[in-house]
């Protein structure tokens, strides 16, 4: 029996059941509880008083907007704000914590329930929030650096982080990683995260089991860290199944723990330091009153949220008559929408806006990083611009060709399309004479291949147009150069 | 409700206390009769009632999101044990 069950076992298919832990910093201006600097990148410890180091005595007082904007995040993901929600004292001792204890919230978070929507190779799909809830950051530890000691930064110690906990709806690295861009783009939309994992103000830790697909008895679930990139999170979850799986296929038995992603070595390795650490005796925190939060709070926030990804996507194949796809690409980041949205009232060809965008636009901000910024400020060309420049196209003054040079003349110089165009004299050629003569040049000079192509050789027809674009330094209007050139060929 | 010396061991591992086996017999005996008051008082018939987490008026009391303290002074960092220039210096942290 034994046997048989073990042999089960090893031929089984399993099935992955994955929850993901999310920490985003909030981007308040000073620290949750006291008022040092909560800005990124300051000298060690330099954004510290006796508040965040945990100096005897010395008392939190919470910061308004860090709780606004964790009810703009509950709001926007469907989650219920509580009313009353309470702090909690969760104790431990490690390093990035002077405390000694950090301040979250336990038996009653601020939010409860919601829901992310997420669509994959394999369809939509709902994955539910089991919370969100408000706490500390904490600081900073450097180990390798000098041999036998540690270092430690408490710079990030006391920055507003919001927990935001999924249910295990999640069964593939596919579903974690559009989960996460999702949740990410929404705390994006809010303003109140600017979602960078490399500097670990969007930090993912994944709960990741397997069972034989089928089955609805959880397995022994493993919690995997550190890691900074949403590639690395789908690699550690793919990695982290095929481990599990072969621990099983073998007889072996998983343990409960945590374990590191090495993203050198592609792989996670036991966590030796926390093996006891789970046991973090909360209780609730004598030191600020319960967290309350008025209907009208409420409201007001809810008033004041933008259009959210999901409804501004739909909005923009509805209203602009775009295809899924550009809508997809183009909400995914607020700014991009505004953007467009932007040069499309100046302009209004949708279509045409958002293949700019799209393509040169959104390769020039990858180039340049832009995209690093919550806010794109620093457009490498203004939304009217652009508008003024496909207007040009549009209206026939300059071909699609002769536009890419003219954008890349706008990006290095700053002016506008008509005075770029004007000054390098790039007006296209719509004049039938003017085309006429230089195809007669053309056909004049090449007697041989014209005569080819009237003895069946019809793809010489390209190299005809090339010619006379050529002689045209590309500004023959390709409409009318096709339509003439047919005629004179077949004369 | 008695309270086994185990957990007494593994409560004061966690607060990084070190007891000595007098020490830990004497608390498991203190702290079980702690426990025994909070049973007496798990008696009372609390049906709804609302659970209480603090007994002061609850005005909601916030700063407002602006930075107040200036760079910290060296005095902060001056009690520290163990410096590396503004870094605080700890035991080698192993993960």
């Amino acid at each position: 029996m034994a046997q048989a069950f073990a042999a089960g076992l090893k031929s089984m298919d399993y099935e992955a059941v994955i929850g993901l832990e999310v920490h985003a910093e909030l981007l308040t201006n000073s620290k949750v509880f006291c008022g040092c600097s909560a800005k990124f990148g300051a000298q060690p410890n330099e954004n510290t008083c006796p508040v965040c180091l945990g100096m005897p005595g010395a008392l939190p007082v919470l910061n308004r907007r860090a709780v606004e904007f964790a009810i703009r995040a509950g709001l926007a993901s469907r989650s219920t704000v509580a009313a009353c929600s309470r702090w909690a004292r969760k104790n431990y001792f490690y390093p990035d914590l002077p405390k000694g204890y950090q301040i979250s919230q336990y038996e009653l978070p601020i939010c409860t329930g919601g829901a992310i929507d997420i669509d994959t190779s394999a369809g939509s799909k709902t994955i539910r929030l089991t919370r969100i809830h408000m706490e500390e950051d904490t600081g900073k530890n450097i180990h390798d650096a000098h041999g036998d000691s540690s270092l430690v930064d408490f710079n990030r110690c006391g920055v507003p982080l919001l927990e935001i906990v999924s249910e295990p709806d999640i069964r593939s690295s596919e579903e974690a990683g559009a989960y996460l861009r999702k949740l990410r783009t929404l705390l994006q939309y809010l303003e109140i995260c600017d979602g960078n994992m490399e500097e670990g103000s969007f930090r993912c830790d994944a709960n990741v089991s397997i069972r034989p697909r089928g089955t609805t008895p959880l397995g022994t679930k493993v919690e995997i860290k550190n890691m900074n990139s949403f590639r690395n999170v789908e690699r550690a979850i793919d990695h982290e199944i095929s481990r599990q799986a072969a621990v099983l296929r073998d007889g072996g038995s998983l343990v409960q723990e945590t374990r590191l992603w090495d993203p050198d070595r592609e792989a996670t390795r036991s966590m030796r330091s926390k093996e006891f650490a789970h046991d973090y005796r909360y209780f609730p925190e004598p030191d600020l009153l319960p967290l309350v939060v008025s209907n009208e709070w409420i409201e007001t926030v809810r008033n004041a949220l933008p259009e959210l990804p999901d409804a501004r996507r739909q909005r923009f194949v509805a209203s602009y008559g775009l295809p899924e796809y550009d809508a997809e690409v183009l909400t995914a980041r607020k700014d991009v929408a505004d953007y467009f949205e932007a040069a499309v009232r100046a302009h209004a060809n949708a279509k045409a806006v958002s293949n700019w965008v799209m393509g040169e636009m959104l390769r020039l901000i990858k180039e340049r990083h832009l995209d690093a910024a919550l806010i794109i400020r620093a457009w490498p060309v203004l939304p009217e611009r652009l508008a003024e420049m496909v207007a040009l196209v549009d209206g026939g003054s300059i071909s699609g060709k002769i536009a890419k040079t003219v954008f890349e003349a706008m990006v290095k110089t700053g002016k506008a399309a008509p005075d770029i165009v004007a000054a390098q004299g790039l007006t296209q050629i719509s004049d039938a004479g003017e085309i006429d003569a230089a195809i007669d040049a053309v056909l004049a000079a090449n007697p041989d291949k014209v005569a080819e192509y009237r003895s069946g050789k019809d793809k010489l027809f390209g190299f005809f147009v090339g010619q006379v674009m050529k002689a045209t330094q590309g500004k023959a209007n390709p409409q009318k150069l096709n339509e003439i050139l047919k005629k004179k060929l077949q004369a | 409700m008695s309270l086994d010396r185990n957990t007494v061991h593994h409560v004061a591992l966690l607060a990084r206390l070190e007891l000595s086996e007098q020490e830990e017999a004497q608390f498991t005996d203190q702290l079980g009769h702690i426990l025994e008051h909070f049973e007496e008082l798990a008696a009372l018939n609390t049906d709804g009632i609302e659970p209480t987490s603090t007994v002061v008026d609850l005005i909601p009391r916030y700063r407002d999101d602006v930075v107040t303290n200036p760079p910290a002074p060296e005095e902060l960092r001056a009690n520290a044990p163990a410096r590396d220039d503004n870094f605080f210096k700890v035991p080698k942290i192993i993960e």
